[in-house]
């Protein structure tokens, strides 16, 4: 069964407490979501590192029952 | 991932100065993310070489756990993973993919 939004922000906010987290459904299928998660803790990381963090929070879900994330991560300004 | 699929993964990228990991090859992607990336890389200009996963399951999951990265596609530089769909797009449309690609003295590509 593919993930629900609530889902993913909920795993992604327990690994990133302080984190800004903002899920879209891209596609209105409940299969295909966006992601935008800005977080402190990304500072000083590259892009796949962060990318990296967000998908281990995810428990193995991204490219199995969590099938297409667009994934957008940065810093706070 | 058994050491023969690991070291078949290892040769195929230090094989290519630019290859893709994708569903798919690159006249018939089977995936809209690898397709995506294939144009890019056209519209860059850029040569590369492919390895379609749907043909060779080990290889399909090897390079997830070799690059710890769940997703296809994956693009590799000069032996170094990029990134999968997201970040590469992202770099193209910052221009950073081009620059890297000139910095790496990947021949043909266009900023």
């Amino acid at each position: 069964m593919a993930m629900s939004a609530a889902e993913i922000e909920r795993l992604i906010k327990a690994a990133f407490p302080e984190a800004q987290v903002v899920i879209m459904d891209l596609a209105g299928d409940g299969d295909h979501f966006g992601a935008r998660v800005i977080c402190e803790t990304f500072r000083g990381k590259s892009r796949v590192q962060q990318h990296q963090m967000v998908y281990a929070a995810l428990q193995g879900h991204m490219g199995g029952t969590l099938h297409a994330l667009a994934l957008e991560t940065a810093t706070p300004a | 991932m058994t050491d023969p699929t690991r070291a078949r993964i290892e040769g195929l990228i230090a094989g290519s100065d630019v290859l893709l990991f994708m569903k798919g090859v690159p006249a018939a992607p089977q995936c809209g993310f690898s397709g995506a990336l294939v144009q890019i890389l056209a519209r860059l200009d850029v040569p590369f070489d492919s390895v379609d996963v749907l043909a060779d399951f080990a290889v399909r999951e090897g390079i997830k756990a070799y690059s710890n990265w769940p997703t296809l596609p994956q693009l590799y530089v000069k032996g170094e993973f990029v990134g999968g769909c997201d970040i590469v797009r992202e770099m193209f449309h910052s221009g950073e993919l081009a620059a890297l690609l000139n910095a790496k003295g990947v021949v043909g590509a266009q900023s």
